[in-house]
């Protein structure tokens, strides 16, 4: 456990759920990052600019954060190119056919006390979960 | 304008919690779901952080019957668990699993220098994709 980092882990799902919470305040809309980007990118239906300046937020925040001071690593992927074709598709096609990922799933909807989220999170955590095992102490 | 501007800021907490929490790095949620290897429950914390900041913003935010700038709230209308929503969670969980991207931490990482970032979420994008293009048969 010598990673374990509880402050900031503490501080950053705090932000998580105070941008959730004014989120739904302010405009009415669930803080599922799935969910905006499936209807950003989607093809037909309008109401596309909001999601779209929400991903433009997304995208911002590093560039804040190091002008601010706080450190971040590159993030590193020790997987080949090819998997992480496959877990994006997976990502995608799993997200929106199971209607939200962590974010909506784990993070709104069990704020809101959803039983189809608990579902949801218990499923995904779990499954995810067990690949990391399969991939990390069994392959 | 108040609503795409909001939508906006939201976003960019949201990445600062994600960036603050290091859950914009793979390793850092591998480590969480990883939980017979050196298990690093920080992203448990994170849940936590966010779950009672959004709980307790929640008891506010019902209380109104509608958002600042919208006429009503768009909360998801379905309630049921179904097979749909749990295979969905389930394809989502492997993929998550596989890289230790969801779509969150991965649009954020393509903005802290990540080719792999770059290219899962295109892969994500196709995954969305695939989904409209099959959703007609799924019921």
């Amino acid at each position: 456990m010598e990673s374990f980092t509880p402050y900031s882990a503490l501080l950053g799902g705090s932000l998580i759920g105070l941008s959730a919470g004014l989120l739904m305040l302010l405009n009415g809309r669930i803080a599922g990052i799935s969910g905006i980007f499936g209807g950003a990118i989607a093809v037909v239906g309008g109401d596309r600019l909001w999601r779209w300046l929400f991903i433009a937020g997304l995208l911002l925040g590093p560039v804040i954060a190091h002008l601010i001071g706080i450190s971040f690593v590159t993030p590193q992927v020790n997987v080949s190119m090819p998997v992480v074709i496959v877990a994006g598709l997976l990502v995608g096609f799993g997200t929106s056919l199971g209607s939200g990922c962590t974010s909506g799933h784990a993070v709104c909807g069990l704020a809101r006390l959803s039983l189809r989220s608990a579902a949801a999170t218990g499923t995904f955590m779990l499954v995810a979960a067990i690949t990391v095992y399969v991939t990390r102490h069994l392959v | 304008m108040a609503k795409n501007l909001s939508a906006f800021i939201c976003g960019l907490i949201f990445s600062l919690g994600l960036i603050i929490s290091q859950m914009s790095n793979p390793a850092k949620v591998l480590g969480f779901l990883d939980v017979f290897g050196s298990w690093d429950p920080s992203l448990a914390l994170v849940m936590v952080g966010a779950l009672a900041t959004l709980g307790l913003g929640n008891l506010f935010i019902f209380k109104r019957s509608v958002p600042l700038f919208d006429e009503y709230f768009h909360k998801p209308k379905h309630t049921q668990i179904d097979v749909r929503l749990l295979s969905g969670a389930a394809i989502f969980g492997l993929g998550w699993g596989l890289v230790g991207f969801c779509p969150g931490p991965a649009i954020v990482a393509i903005s802290m220098g990540s080719l792999d970032a770059w290219v899962f979420v295109l892969a994500m994008a196709a995954g969305v994709a695939l989904f409209w293009f099959f959703q007609h048969k799924i019921k």
